[in-house]
């Protein structure tokens, strides 16, 4: 790849959800401003590598997706678009040609999280509009069909557009409520990043640092709400264990076996800090509940051993808030390390009729985990190859192969 | 933009109230309206008699039927509208939210498609 194209593709990925939402926030029409965008990359990639790169690739890609623009609404006839098309003549007219783009990607957040827009369709519509992901990727992320999932985003940006939904924050008093839907979306943006833990897809790693960014601003724009601090400091902690998830030659290192010295003590502190100020808040949620597990894991770094007993009380009160089984298996896994292996079995065995996990990894692992801590070889290897068939991650994978080999060695 | 406010109401309700709610009932929405005017959004409104008194038209085929009684059959009847003239969906929507059928029945919130929008609208 030559530099220019190198540096286009940079761009892309730092700017893009700020164009969107810059020109989308002054036209209301999302679909309008994506394609504009997406002929403007193109013609930096034609146009960079023969002239140079310009000096504000930001503003220059602005420029040119703003004249396309206002080309598309001279032939338009309808009223919203005029209005709009006028908009950006008189932007134009006034010779702006801006050195810094105003950054309204929070406004985009609360459209794409705007309780008009279908639940189900607010985080994959934020992963598109503000951090510029393919439909294709975002189907896999939320297990749809790509096709299913592109008509779905079409049809909200429709909607957006024609129903008039505003680009602004939301008042004060509905903020609280609008802020649960863009939290998820941040999260489940963080999510995706993360599941590519090698940072092997320069695109995916970015995609958690985004998510982290955007969480950061969130906190930013609202101080006082706990569980925004919650979820950054969530995925401060996540992060931080980046480096310490793979050894030296690619591999999984689950976290009881991690290495603690290569946890950024930097993120963490900056983790416990933000956790700390939520606590002082006095209203609890999923997000300050799901950071401080992690905190009580970073209990290891002081005395070799994670706070097990805080993990379990904190999984209760998760359990009992979102009654997810993702949560009790967690806990199980908790209860093995206090109470053993056959307690931890006891409560995994509970959440066995649940048809969600039959093609659930890391049920299966840690079932077979504790099966083999009680000897049961034969019944963990089973259990063992269930989690292997399941898991899309290679190092995981390899891992989990790991696991089962020393199994059936050790029964010989 | 403009928007069309539908109001939907349960009919056997409102005329099981009593005399003395159905009063307080007018006076919240002759104050709703008003406030309408007043905040310069209100574009047109009416109450509609209730459905007993509705008549629907189809001509399949050029023949034509005429039959007594509402379109649908629902839980809740519409029983009158608002257009309104808002900057936007959340300022139309504050204003549904305002609406004394939405504490005992539905506002839809409809955007007008302007007859100026018809050749490339989607």
């Amino acid at each position: 790849m030559s530099d220019s194209a190198a540096i286009a593709e940079a761009v892309a990925r730092s700017s893009y959800g700020r164009l969107v939402a810059f020109i989308a926030a002054r036209t209301g029409d999302v679909a309008a401003a994506e394609d504009a965008l997406s002929d403007a990359f193109a013609a930096a990639l034609t146009t960079w590598p023969a002239q140079g790169v310009p000096d504000n690739p930001r503003a220059w890609l602005l420029t040119v997706a703003r004249r396309r623009l206002i080309d598309t609404g001279r032939r338009s006839r309808t009223s919203v678009e005029a209005a709009a098309h006028l908009r950006l003549l008189a932007e134009e007219c006034a010779a702006e040609s801006p050195t810094a783009v105003p950054d309204d990607r929070l406004a985009l957040m609360f459209v794409c999280a705007h309780p008009a827009i279908d639940p189900a369709v607010r985080a994959p519509l934020m992963l598109q509009t503000v951090l510029g992901l393919d439909a294709a990727i975002i189907a896999s992320a939320f297990l749809t069909a790509p096709a299913t999932m592109g008509q779905r985003l079409v049809r909200a940006k429709t909607r957006i557009k024609l129903a008039g939904i505003p680009f602004r924050l939301p008042e004060r008093a509905d903020l609280p409520e609008r802020l649960g839907a863009v939290l998820d979306a941040i999260y489940a943006a963080f999510a995706a990043g993360w599941t590519d833990p090698g940072g092997t897809d320069v695109r995916r790693r970015d995609l958690a640092l985004e998510a982290i960014w955007l969480g950061r601003l969130l906190v930013s724009l609202l101080p006082e709400e706990p569980e925004a601090l919650g979820l950054l400091a969530l995925m401060l902690y996540a992060e931080s264990r980046r480096a310490a998830r793979r050894g030296a030659d690619g591999d999984y290192v689950p976290l009881d076996e991690q290495d603690v010295s290569r946890w950024d003590a930097g993120l963490i502190r900056q983790a416990e800090a933000l956790l700390l100020r939520a606590s002082r808040m006095g209203v609890v949620g999923r997000f300050q509940l799901e950071a401080a597990v992690q905190s009580a894991h970073g209990v290891r770094r002081q005395t070799g051993r994670s706070d097990w007993a805080a993990i379990v009380r904190l999984y209760d009160a998760l359990e009992t808030l979102t009654g997810s089984p993702v949560v009790a298996i967690n806990r199980s896994v908790a209860v093995a390390e206090i109470q053993g292996a056959a307690s931890g079995l006891a409560e995994l065995d509970r959440l066995a009729d649940d048809p969600r996990l039959a093609d659930y990894q890391p049920y299966w692992a840690a079932r077979a985990g504790l099966l083999a801590r009680m000897g049961s070889a034969a019944d963990a290897a089973a259990a063992y190859r269930r989690a292997i068939g399941l898991e899309a991650d290679p190092a995981v994978r390899r891992f989990l192969q790991g696991r089962l080999a020393a199994l059936v060695s050790v029964d010989k | 933009m403009q928007y069309l406010l539908l109001l939907y109401l349960g009919e056997a309700d409102m005329a099981a109230a009593s005399k003395a709610d159905s009063t307080k009932m007018t006076a919240a929405y002759a104050a709703y309206a008003e406030a309408m005017v007043q905040a310069g959004v209100m574009v047109g409104g009416n109450r509609l008699r209730p459905t007993t008194s509705a008549t629907t038209v189809r001509s399949p085929g050029g023949k034509t039927q005429v039959l007594d009684g509402p379109y649908a059959e629902t839980k809740e009847q519409l029983g009158g509208y608002f257009m309104i003239e808002a900057p936007d969906l959340d300022t139309a929507l504050s204003w549904a939210e305002r609406c004394p059928t939405a504490s005992h029945g539905v506002v839809e919130v409809r955007p007008v498609w302007p007859m100026t929008d018809y050749d490339t609208d989607g």
